[in-house]
C-alpha cells in the first residue's frame, strides 16, 4: 500500500501530468512535488500524487561511488 | 543500462555482498520499518544471501497491519450504515474485524464500498452518490497522509459536502521511538523507509542516534539500496559512531518535501494514536483540523472507536515489533493462510507473515 513507483512524465497539464511506466499510463496529480517537473522526467508516483521528481545525475553519481568504493570498472 | 537501472545491477550486487559478508564480522540484528522493504528484501533473494551475522527483522512497517483493532471494527461499523458509500484502497478489503467479519464480507452483506487507486477517485464517487455521505478510509504513514490532505482540499474547492476521511494516518518516528524505548526489542540498527523519507526527511530521526545510539540509514528499494544501507550499518558500528544517513539521496532530499509537509499541516493535526500490537503512541496520529471538520468521519454521529479485543491466536502485536518470526506463530501455515488469513499480517502483501509464507522455499 506504501508502494510508490517511478514513473516518466509524458505531458502536463497544470496540476495534472500524464506518467507512463513500461507500457502502463495513468494520471497524476502534481499538488504535492516541491519542484516543477518537466516532460521526460521521472517521478515517484504513490496513490495518484507525483510526491517527488527522482534525480537522474544524483543517481549516476551514487553508481559511481559503489563503483569507485569496490574498485569496479564503469558500467 | 539507464541510471536507475544500474540499481539492481548483478554484478555490482554481487561485490557489494561479497563486502558486506567481509566486513560483518559481529551479529546485527535490523529491523526494517516499510513494507516495500519486507517485500524487496524477500522478492529480490537477498535475504537468503546476506551473511550469517546478519539478521533481517520486520517491523511495523505495513500500515495495513497496524491498524489497531478498535479502528478496523470502527470502519466496519461505518461501511454497514445505509447512508454511508467507503471508499478504501484494496489492501483493507479482507482485513479481520470483530467476529472474522472484513469489508469484503460487509459487501457481500449489501454493504457499499468501492476500491479505489487514489483518494481523488473517492472524490468521482461522492459525486456519482450525492443522497450519501462517501467516506475515504485514511490508512497510511507519511508517504499518504499529504495524498489525502490534498484530496480533502480538492473537495473543499469542489464545495463537495458528501465527502469526508476517516484519517487513521499513522507517524513512523513516534513508532521507532516506542520501539526503541521497550527493553524488550532487541534491534542493533534501522533501515528506514524511503518514501516516508522522501517527505518528512532525514531530521525527525535524528533522536534515533543522538539519544538511542542505534544507526540508521534511509534507503531505496533495489537490492544495492539495501545492501549499500547494510554496509554504512556495519560501518557505522564498528566505528561507534551511530547517526542517521541518507542513502536514498536520488530521491530523498534531507530536509523532504517541504511542499507534501505543508500540506499535511494544514488539514491535519497530530495526536495520540493506536497501533495493533504497540498500543497507544503519543501523537503517532494524524486527526482532522477544526478548519476541516465537515470533512472529517470522525464527527459523523455515532462514530466513536470502542474498545476491541485482539484476534483469538493471532500474534501479529508480536511480529510487528520484531519479537516474533511469523513462523514462529502457532497458526502460521496451519490455521492461518494467504488463503484463510486469521491476521492482517497475512492478509495484506506488505505483511510479513505473508511475505514469510510466500517466500518460505528462500529461508
Ligand atoms: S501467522 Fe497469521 S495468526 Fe499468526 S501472527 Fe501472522 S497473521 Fe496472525
Amino acid at each position: 500500500m506504501c508502494l510508490a513507483v517511478p514513473m516518466e512524465i509524458t505531458a502536463i497539464n497544470e496540476k495534472v501530468a500524464d506518467v507512463e511506466i513500461g507500457g502502463v499510463t495513468r494520471q497524476v496529480r502534481l499538488d504535492l512535488i516541491d519542484a516543477a517537473p518537466a516532460v521526460g522526467d521521472f517521478v515517484i508516483v504513490h496513490a495518484g500524487f507525483a510526491i517527488r521528481r527522482l534525480d537522474r545525475e544524483d543517481a549516476l553519481e551514487t553508481i559511481k561511488l559503489f563503483q569507485e568504493g569496490l574498485n569496479l570498472e564503469l558500467i | 543500462m539507464n541510471s536507475f537501472d544500474a540499481f539492481k545491477d548483478p554484478a555490482l550486487c554481487r561485490a557489494l555482498l561479497a563486502r558486506l559478508t567481509e566486513e560483518a564480522v559481529r551479529p546485527l540484528r535490523f529491523m526494517e520499518v516499510c513494507g516495500t522493504h519486507t517485500v524487496a528484501i524477500f522478492q529480490s533473494g537477498l535475504r537468503a544471501l546476506l551473511p550469517p551475522t546478519i539478521t533481517h527483522v520486520t517491523g511495523p512497517g505495513c500500515p495495513v497491519c497496524v491498524t489497531h483493532e478498535s479502528e478496523v471494527a470502527c470502519f466496519l461499523d461505518l461501511a454497514g450504515r445505509d447512508d454511508v458509500v467507503l471508499a478504501t484502497f484494496g489492501d483493507l478489503m479482507r482485513v479481520p474485524g470483530p467476529k472474522g467479519r472484513n469489508l469484503k464480507t460487509a459487501k457481500a452483506d449489501g454493504a457499499r464500498v468501492e476500491v479505489v487507486y487514489s483518494p481523488v477517485d473517492a472524490l468521482a464517487v461522492a459525486e456519482a452518490n450525492p443522497g450519501r455521505t462517501v467516506v475515504f478510509l485514511g490508512v497510511g504513514f507519511e508517504t499518504t497522509a499529504p495524498a489525502v490532505a490534498a484530496t480533502i482540499r480538492l473537495a473543499r474547492e469542489k464545495n463537495l459536502r458528501n465527502f469526508r476521511v476517516l484519517s487513521f494516518h499513522k507517524l513512523v518516528p513516534p513508532a521507532l521511538e516506542a520501539l526503541l524505548s521497550d527493553p524488550d526489542i532487541n534491534v542493533d540498527a534501522f533501515v528506514l523507509p524511503g518514501h516516508v523519507s522522501a517527505v518528512i526527511g532525514a531530521a525527525p530521526y535524528a533522536f534515533v542516534a543522538e539519544k538511542h545510539r542505534v544507526p540508521a540509514v534511509i534507503a531505496g528499494f533495489e537490492p544495492l539500496d539495501i545492501l549499500s544501507a547494510l554496509r554504512d550499518i556495519v560501518a557505522m558500528r564498528e566505528a561507534q559512531a551511530p547517526a542517521v544517513k541518507n542513502g536514498y539521496t536520488r530521491v530523498v532530499s534531507d530536509a523532504g518535501n517541504p511542499v507534501a509537509r505543508a500540506v499535511m499541516d494544514e488539514v491535519f493535526a497530530p495526536a495520540d494514536a493506536l497501533w495493533r500490537g504497540l498500543g497507544s503512541i503519543p501523537r503517532s496520529g494524524l486527526v482532522i483540523r477544526e478548519e476541516f471538520a465537515d470533512f472529517d468521519a470522525m464527527r459523523l454521529p455515532g462514530v466513536s472507536l470502542v474498545e476491541s479485543p485482539p484476534l483469538p491466536g493471532c500474534r501479529c502485536g508480536e511480529v510487528l515489533k520484531g519479537k516474533m518470526a511469523p513462523d514462529q506463530c502457532p497458526l502460521f501455515d496451519k490455521a492461518c493462510t494467504p488463503a484463510t488469513p486469521v491476521g492482517p499480517c497475512m492478509v495484506s502483501t506488505e505483511g510479513g507473515c505473508a511475505a514469510y509464507h510466500k517466500y518460505r522455499l528462500d529461508l
